[in-house]
């Protein structure tokens, strides 16, 4: 058989196995045997390259390979409360990877390149060079080397959409005139500059959609660069890439009522210019963690619903603590996770899951709110804006339609709170000022542990 | 065409509960752009490209096997409360 066509077969099984594996890992089931197709299918894929007859040079090849697992292995191993700013840090990883081939195969071919070609190169080293620089901010901004706080100015967006538009221009010029090799440096300079721009006003609470965002635009470069090396593998992988960061994105935008183009079209962090923040001061009422055991400890069904603050204080095994002790007493316990709850997509969810608690005690939005009603606690750590009632109840406010957890809904609602500062879209909430509210102010991790506490030493007294 | 449609299928089924993992196994699938770097570094056509392939295989590399290993990390810690809980 020859070379040529084993190599093709054993990208054409490892497409298969690519789409296999994302099927599989649509159950928590059989997720891991996803993990595996994928595994299988990309060491077939890559066995079958190296045995290219054009590839001549093995030594730079088996360096770039080496050293890529030298890197990647602690990048596989970081904490689970770092996996946001590593899931970022893979996009930048996956766009520099496409953007410098992309360059590579410019100068290996200008100028004898068809207007198609130069189109999805085009594409390919734009959105490539763009989600670089986006990601690496996206990064920073998690692991708080840069502010979290969104920077905004007047007529960003104009001079956004301005250096978009040029970098696409360029694009347009060398699909034409492919001769014009000094303009190519421009196209990607621009993109990058714009990557950063893109990024910086936006805040912490929009990060999952736009880690999902410059997730779709990696997919969708990494396509691109399919066409362009005419690879139905890579055009499969990034295709699927592209829709999964697509759909994620279109889901968190709705989880949030943004418009899809709004996000698209660096809408991001306006909520935060429009919500100047009328702080009122009304009278809540707080309780301590006695209290809030005794509550508890009396309760049929709780529902918990975790934020971000809770990944802050790293309390996902406190909360298990209290799970457990809950559980013991009969109390039926359930998670209410809101799809933008985090810093990413299902954020909340590998964290509980990391705290041991079963998957099935997980529950998205929908579910929750329809039992809401017949809940005796709802218990809030560290979230905020995601059970903000204004976001039904009040048009004027900033956050109006965006879906909620009807927490206010619970007979009784816990909030643990660091102190009564606004949440990060700056809105206040009047959830509370509720008359079944009870506000537990401090850290999440402190105040969940003083519960448990309160929990078993109410044991030893029966 | 026929991959954004399967894909656009396939990925709608997937719970959030999994919705980390499946960001980080698509990119983990998505650093098969190495086979292009891998060529590109190999063939070493001219210096630009193969010094440019070199830094693209490491990138991708690291993003194989860390996305691998994160993925499958993120779904062992995955536990139903069923049969195996008392």
């Amino acid at each position: 058989m020859p070379t040529e066509t084993f190599i093709e077969i054993t990208y054409l099984i490892a497409t298969v196995l690519f789409i296999l594996s994302l099927k599989w890992l649509s159950s928590p089931t059989t997720a891991r045997h996803g993990v595996w197709a994928g595994e299988v299918g990309m060491a077939l894929a890559i066995g079958g390259t190296l045995l290219y007859r054009g590839i001549i040079d093995y030594k730079l090849v088996a360096i770039g390979l080496v050293l890529g697992c030298i890197i990647g292995v602690p990048l596989g191993k970081v904490q689970m409360t770092a996996v946001p700013q590593r899931t970022a840090l893979s996009h930048a990883f996956g766009a520099l990877c496409v953007t410098l081939v992309g360059t590579s195969e410019f100068y290996l071919r200008a100028p004898n390149i068809s207007p198609f070609l130069m189109a999805v190169l085009s594409m390919e080293v734009i959105l490539g060079s763009l989600t670089f620089t986006g990601s690496l901010m996206a990064a920073g901004k998690l692991q708080e080397i840069l502010p979290q706080r969104p920077i905004t100015y007047k007529g960003q967006n104009f001079v956004n959409l301005g250096m978009l538009a040029l970098a696409v221009a360029i694009a347009a010029i060398l699909a034409m005139h492919p001769e014009q090799i000094k303009l190519f440096p421009a196209m990607i300079i621009i993109p990058l500059i714009f990557g950063v721009m893109l990024v910086i006003p936006i805040g912490g609470a929009d990060m999952p959609t736009v880690i999902s965002l410059l997730n779709s635009y990696a997919g969708l470069s990494a396509a691109a660069m399919g066409f362009v090396l005419n690879s139905k593998l890579l055009i499969v992988a990034g295709a699927l890439d592209g829709s999964s960061g697509f759909i994620l994105s279109v889901i968190m935008s709705k989880a949030m009522n943004r418009s899809f183009t709004n996000v698209l079209f660096g809408g991001f962090g306006q909520i935060q210019a429009a919500a100047t923040g009328v702080q009122e001061q009304r009278p809540v009422k707080s309780a301590t963690a006695e209290e809030a055991a005794a509550i508890l400890a009396a309760a049929n069904k709780v529902v918990i619903v975790p934020g971000y603050g809770m990944a802050v204080a790293q309390a996902q095994h406190k909360v298990r603590e209290l799970f457990d002790a809950l559980t013991k007493r009969g109390v039926d316990v359930t998670f209410g996770i809101h799809p933008v709850a985090g810093r990413m997509p299902g954020h909340m969810n590998v964290l509980l899951a990391e705290a041991d608690i079963p998957y099935d005690k997980l529950l998205d939005m929908d579910a929750v709110n329809g039992d809401m009603a017949q809940t005796d606690v709802a218990l809030v750590i560290g979230a905020n804006d995601v059970t903000n009632p204004a976001a039904r109840t009040d048009a004027s406010s900033p956050i109006f339609g965006m879906p909620i957890l009807d927490v206010d809904k619970a007979r009784t609602v816990m909030v643990i709170k660091r102190s009564m500062a606004a949440g990060f879209a700056g809105i206040d909430n009047p959830l509370y000022y509720l008359d079944q509210t009870l506000m537990l102010f401090g850290d999440a991790k402190n105040v969940v542990g003083n519960i448990v506490r309160e929990l078993s030493g109410g044991d030893a007294h029966h | 065409m026929l991959a954004a449609f399967i894909g656009f299928e396939v990925i709608r089924r997937v719970s959030p509960l999994l919705h980390t993992p499946l960001m980080s196994l698509t990119n983990a699938l998505d650093a098969i752009a190495v086979v292009g770097a891998i060529i590109l570094a190999g063939e070493h056509k001219s210096q630009l490209a193969a010094i440019l392939g070199t830094i693209a295989i490491v990138a991708a590399t690291s993003n194989i096997v860390g996305g691998f290993l994160i993925t499958d990390r993120m779904l062992r810690m995955f536990k139903s409360s069923g049969p195996k809980r008392p």
